[in-house]
């Protein structure tokens, strides 16, 4: 199968550019687009190189072992990957339900990530293209250039974040690397004064939260033209929703839409997620595309994230994000939303839920308890899903007796979001590169509309909102003609060599 | 009234037949070390408590104190020769301690964040030696093995087992378990025996216990290791 614009007609008369990050980590991102005389595009594609052979290494490991390790798959939301692990591994212990404390605890772990995560990539990555726009001055475009214009607005993204990472210091005992979640329950409940601590700053923490939704919502309503048509594509959505349709984060089964809204299956079990999701690998790109299996390859991709989510729930169960949510669901009039940029829009409503969430929990008491481990009849397999802030993410083990793990899938949020975020990268292409002069404020629309999904690229952690871009332009043998490189400190230079 | 020697410019009493260390720890002195323990013989291998007696180097784990002696131990120079060593043992495992069970808990860890060590500075080797996952409740993960022979001393010496060895010579030595098939699941080996107590790293492992003690009530997150100078408490314990 072959999308539009996915392959050209005849590659060898054209002259390719690729957007690539400097640093070669895992988990980097690269775009290429083939272009002709008139600079006409013909091909695009993205592509990302996931760090696949955790797979393997993980092979031979003991299973307690896992939900540590596993966080340093992605420096930017190890959580995820921690809490996603220590589900799988609590099926394998035959545990389904956790203790109250260690669910809680977990959630609270959870809520945490997701309110930092999602700050990080509204306030720090992505605010300084909606603010000033995406090819305003490139010295300005950043999160400095935030502080300086906007500071109330910087400060409290600011301090979102760091209110996220407090809640997961005390959770999970440090703020990168913790180990709370093991398989079976939780390490540690909080203590009073932890408890206290984050207290203290959550009302606050709720309210700038609200003023974060109304942010991303006037930036959108003000400017509809672009908001609801940038990269635009329609495609099903797919996410794990909570009891009675709620939204959830950290519990669920899955579900997924057309692109109409029309429910393509609900309440599905994800220990089975392998009877309906299928993943296509294909000879151009490391991340394989998943897609769900009754509708096949070309009609079955889908996305994830927060845009999928919050139109996937029956409602979101706490109320200040239920009312921003149903605002949201009247904007788009009663029909799916499938704008791109809409994702930071409820990227915020997300936070005030998380906020609203975390609230709650401080306020219940089994946050302080002690029954912290639940026992089971041990397994030899296990699922664990949770809605990481990027998306649905998928982690799958098998164990031998000997406590040794065997087998490990994972599928994580931005494969999940593989081909939707190739569809969206194609319309900005289309629509804004084809036929002129490529320069940097051009192709950061490519950037925008990646950021908009908030992939799990390491160059966006690393750079924080200054991707380092190498740009080529080949010709037909693939020789460099020229190339244009934008420097981590977001400054863009026109000749050959000043990127080495 | 018993006879001093002279540690870093201070009074150190010792009973006859006492080594430098032993003096030292009873007087609540730190002086680095991995492979001394206080109830087994010393062993005198890993070097870390190198001390300099009258200018000369000497382990002070097997030497003998004596009246008068001139002991430098926390100088510059010596803990630079003490982190080259650790350093040197970190290459030589797989010790990768955000993801290890034994971070918190390890002696090795500990010791390196005592000497102030930044950088593992030399090339990884990156062993990659299978682990041994046979028996019902203990793991052998040899990749971080440091070689200390202590649980070889006290499967010997206390379990009356010898259920672990050393084997090869050199920067070939690895630890192996004594039974035909090389598995653990076939010795008489026991969670209760002093050899399953005794690694100061994170090698000899009880099974489905990793990271039930949260980060900041582990063994070195109150005080590091020279606050734990009666050292047993921190062997032995669990
Ligand atoms: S297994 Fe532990 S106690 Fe035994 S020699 Fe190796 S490091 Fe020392
Ligand atoms: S402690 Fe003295 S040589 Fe190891």
């Amino acid at each position: 199968m072959s999308f539009n614009l996915e392959t050209a007609e005849n590659p060898e008369k054209l002259r390719r550019v690729a957007i690539d990050p400097v640093s070669r980590v895992e988990g980097h991102g690269k775009v290429t687009i083939l272009l002709d005389d008139q600079n006409k595009v013909h091909q695009v594609r993205l592509h990302i190189v996931e760090f696949r052979g955790f797979e393997r290494f993980i092979q031979g490991r003991p299973y307690w072992e896992v939900p540590v390790m596993v966080q340093r798959l992605c420096g930017i939301c190890p959580v995820s990957h921690h809490l996603a692990a220590a589900k799988a591994l609590d099926r394998v212990l035959g545990v389904r339900k956790l203790t109250p404390t260690a669910e809680k605890m977990r959630r609270l772990m959870h809520y945490g990530q997701m309110l930092q995560s999602h700050a990080l990539h509204f306030f720090h990555l992505s605010s300084p293209d909606l603010l000033f726009g995406f090819d305003s001055d490139v010295a300005r475009r950043n999160i400095v250039g935030v502080a300086e214009k906007y500071p109330e607005t910087a400060r409290k993204g600011i301090l979102l974040r760091k209110f996220g990472q407090e809640v997961i210091r005390h959770t999970a005992g440090k703020r990168v690397h913790g180990t709370g979640a093991i398989p079976g329950g939780v390490n540690k409940a909080l203590t009073v004064a932890e408890r206290d601590e984050l207290l203290k700053d959550i009302y606050h923490i709720v309210a700038w939260s609200r003023e974060a939704v109304h942010l991303a919502r006037e930036l959108h309503t003000s400017n509809p033209a672009l908001y609801n048509s940038f990269g635009i594509f329609r495609s099903n959505m797919m996410s794990i929703v909570g009891n009675n349709g709620d939204l959830d984060f950290y519990h669920g089964n899955l579900r997924a839409r057309d692109d109409n809204g029309g429910i393509i299956f609900d309440g599905v079990d994800y220990q089975g997620y392998n009877n309906i999701l299928e993943e296509e690998v294909k000879s151009w790109s490391y991340m394989k595309f998943p897609y769900i299996k009754s509708l096949g390859k070309d009609q079955g991709w889908y996305k994830v994230g927060p845009l999928a989510r919050v139109q996937n729930c029956n409602q979101i169960p706490t109320p200040l994000a239920e009312a921003e949510r149903r605002e949201f669901v009247d904007y788009a009039g009663g029909t799916p939303m499938h704008a791109p940029l809409a994702f930071h829009w409820t990227r915020m409503i997300e936070v005030l839920h998380a906020a609203e969430v975390i609230k709650d929990l401080l306020h219940d008491d089994d946050i302080l308890g002690s029954e912290l481990m639940t026992e089971g009849v041990r397994q030899q397999e296990g699922v664990g899903v949770i809605e990481a802030p990027r998306g649905t993410l998928f982690h799958h083990y098998q164990v031998d007796e000997n406590d040794l793990i065997t087998m490990c899938n994972l599928i994580v949020s931005t494969t999940n979001n593989n081909q939707a975020m190739n569809e969206a990268v194609r319309h900005v292409a289309r629509r804004y590169l084809h036929g002129k002069e490529i320069t940097e404020g051009l192709l950061n629309h490519i950037e925008v509309a990646i950021r908009a999904f908030d992939p799990c690229l390491s160059c966006a952690t690393h750079a924080l909102g200054k991707m380092p871009l190498e740009v080529e332009l080949l010709d037909a043998e693939g020789l460099p003609l020229d190339r244009l490189a934008k420097n981590g400190d977001g400054r863009f230079c026109a000749s050959l060599g000043l990127a080495d | 009234m018993s006879d001093t020697f002279t540690l870093d410019g201070r009074e150190i009493p010792f009973e006859p037949g006492q080594t430098i260390m032993q003096a030292a720890l009873a007087a609540g002195v730190y002086i680095p070390r991995l492979c001394y323990h206080p109830e087994f013989k010393p062993h005198g291998s890993c070097k870390l408590c190198t001390v300099k007696v009258n200018g000369r180097h000497t382990a002070s784990c097997t030497y003998k104190a004596a009246p008068g002696l001139q002991v430098e131990s926390n100088t510059e120079e010596l803990n630079t020769e003490r982190r080259t060593l650790v350093q040197m043992l970190f290459v030589e495992g797989n010790h990768f301690c955000p993801s290890c069970e034994k971070s918190g808990d390890c002696q090795l860890q500990a010791t390196a964040y005592e000497l102030g060590m930044m950088s593992p500075h030399f090339d990884h080797f990156f062993p990659d030696r299978p682990v041994d996952a046979s028996h019902p409740d203990l793991l052998l993960e040899f990749n971080r093995c440091i070689l200390c022979s202590l649980c070889v001393r006290a499967s010997r010496d206390v379990d009356r087992k010898n259920v672990f060895a050393l084997a090869g010579r050199g920067i070939h030595s690895h630890l192996i378990v004594n039974a035909a098939s090389g598995r653990l699941a076939d010795t008489n080996v026991a969670l209760e025996d002093k050899a399953v107590q005794v690694c100061p790293v994170g090698v000899i492992l009880k099974k489905r216990r990793g990271f039930a003690v949260p980060i900041g009530q582990r063994t070195y997150d109150a005080a590091p290791i020279s606050g734990h100078v009666q050292g047993s408490a921190s062997l032995t314990e669990e």
